[in-house]
């Protein structure tokens, strides 16, 4: 129970019932749409920057609670970063969910990914929305895919 | 590895009560996970299999590997004998009339590929009809549709209804003169249905068109005759059905397999060859080019020996029984729905949870050793057609217990504690 408890945390399952920033955005700088093929997760998330800053991040979709939560925890720590401060916690939250982490990574609300480590197979759904927002601010429109 | 001696003394169990005995016959299953017995629900994915099959497969390569149907010595007479005696065993196991009639594939998906790219090339034009069903395994839309879009065919639907069974009076009206074939799944891998094939097949050759049986989710569950269904083709792999992975079985009738063209060009499915010309072999060697898995078909053959010791006719009231039970339990979970309720049906049952995402509930059960499949199960048009974006799967087999039930309904109830 002790490491379902560590996947599962409070923060997690909070993002999950009642994700923030969830709605699609009409007048966003770019949307893009991110889909796991193997479980068919599938999120769409927009991003508003403005001067080199994000203004604004949301999504829509469905998924599992780790994927879902992380979108929503995303969206909140996403907002006002520059493109560069935003990099820096995408590749944070990488090291973090791949067991790769500094503790320096575990900031905020991302710690309570933590535990995502431990589960390999759940390591995409967690990284999902992250991996469509760093698309969507290379530049890239359209879609990504986790394979 | 420990427990061979007592595993080749399979009886023929008569009775219910005696398959249940079988269980100790799959070493496999006595580990743990995660701290907790492991409960393998996960048999639609892949089955786990007898030591008797493990033991075929070594001493195969421990006492007779050699190539096959080239060599005069020995040894090469001797597997030679050992695989083909496996396409007799596969004969006798679905009933064909011929063993030329028995084709070996890599799998279920490979059969589909051979006869859609061989069939299916040779008699679709632009215009026709090709007909699969609702409820199909990708394996069983997308060389059929690869088909279309090169013959600029149309790949036709038949629809099923909210229980999951195939709507008949739909089929009727869907056979045309254009329908150059029909594909369907005997038992469907996501929702359990077991389809009226012999009533299909039916309706289908009154016009003239051959079908295409998908068995792989049936092999394990039913006794299947191939002559009784009057099945075209059919078509399932070893390792759904307690043998190895990487080897399967095609069946056609030999006046079909006689007008097809070859499937790869190589070894072994030649009568000679010059730069100039090379004429090709016969049935079932025109399909089989290369090397084949030669170890993998003498697990096969091991799998199906046991199968036919074990008793498909025992195997199938003792599931239907464990099926009714966790059916009825499953449907004690508050939240719970069962995806797919058809009146006939195999062992597997697909479900979502209200509010929780079906990988959610893997992930707990995973973590009470319990292993079910949990997505899409490449049967994306299934979830479309019932709204879901995917399912958890328990599906069982002979050696799953009415506790194993129990254990799942258990964790079912932690699921929803957890993300409560």
């Amino acid at each position: 129970m002790s490491s379902l408890r560590e996947l599962y945390q409070e923060v997690i399952l909070d993002h999950n019932r009642s994700p923030r920033n969830y709605r699609a955005m009409e007048d966003a700088t770019r949307s893009v749409e991110g889909y796991n093929p193997f479980c068919g997760d599938h999120y769409t998330v927009y991003v508003k920057v403005e001067d080199g800053r994000i203004k604004d991040v949301s999504f829509i979709g469905a998924g599992c609670a780790i994927s879902k939560a992380s979108a929503s925890v995303m969206s909140s720590m996403m907002k006002g970063k520059t493109i560069e401060e935003a990099d820096v916690l995408y590749r944070s939250f990488h090291r973090l969910v791949k067991g790769e982490g500094a503790e320096e990574d575990a900031v905020g609300k991302l710690a309570a990914f933590a535990g995502v480590s431990e589960f390999p197979a759940r390591v995409k759904c967690a990284s999902l929305a992250w991996h469509t927002l760093h698309a969507a601010l290379q530049g890239g429109g359209g879609s990504v895919t986790t394979e | 590895m420990t427990t061979g001696t007592v595993i080749q003394e399979i009886q023929a169990p008569a009775t219910t009560m005696a398959v249940a005995l079988c269980r100790h016959h799959f070493p496999l299953l006595r580990q743990w996970v995660n701290g907790k017995p492991l409960i393998y629900l996960d048999n639609a994915a892949t089955s786990q299999k007898p030591q008797v099959v493990i033991d075929a497969m070594m001493r195969y390569y421990q006492e007779e590997n050699s190539n096959i149907h080239r060599g005069v010595h020995f040894l090469s007479e001797r597997a030679t004998l050992a695989y083909e005696d496996v396409r007799r065993k596969a004969k006798m196991f679905v009933n064909a009339a011929h063993e030329r009639e028995i084709i070996f594939v890599r799998g279920t998906t490979e059969g589909i590929n051979l006869v859609a790219g061989t069939y299916g090339r040779t008699t679709v034009r632009e215009g026709d009809e090709i007909l699969v069903s609702a409820m199909e395994h990708h394996s069983n839309i997308v060389p059929w549709q690869m088909l279309c879009e090169e013959r600029r065919a149309r790949l036709r639907v038949i629809p099923m209804n909210d229980r999951g069974e195939l709507e008949l009076e739909e089929y009727r009206r869907l056979l045309s003169p254009r329908t150059k074939i029909v594909a369907i799944a005997h038992v469907s891998n996501a929702l359990g249905t077991i389809n009226p094939v012999r009533e299909m097949v039916a309706l289908a050759h009154e016009r003239g068109i051959p079908v295409l049986v998908d068995g792989a989710q049936a092999v394990p569950h039913l006794a299947v005759d191939v002559r009784s269904l009057d099945a075209d083709f059919y078509t399932f792999s070893s390792h759904k059905m307690f043998g190895p992975t990487g080897v399967g079985i095609l069946y056609g009738k030999t006046a079909l397999l006689e007008a097809m063209p070859p499937y790869q060009g190589g070894g072994d499915m030649i009568r000679s060859v010059t730069f100039e010309k090379t004429l090709y072999g016969e049935p079932p060697y025109k399909f089989e080019a290369g090397t084949p898995n030669i170890g993998g078909a003498i697990g096969l053959g091991a799998a199906i020996d046991y199968l036919q010791q074990v008793g498909l006719h025992a195997v199938e009231s003792f599931e239907h029984e464990l099926l009714r039970y966790a059916t009825e339990m499953l449907r004690t979970v508050p939240g719970l729905r069962i995806i797919g309720t058809a009146a006939e049906k195999a062992s597997v049952l697909s479900f979502v949870l209200e509010g929780i995402h079906p990988h959610d509930i893997g992930t707990i059960l995973d973590h009470e050793g319990i292993a079910v499949r949990t997505g899409h199960h490449c049967a994306q048009p299934v979830m479309q057609r019932f709204g879901v974006p995917a399912t958890a799967r328990a599906s069982f087999a002979f050696y799953n217990t009415k506790e194993e039930v129990d254990a799942l309904v258990r964790a079912l109830h932690k699921v929803k504690e957890v993300l409560a």
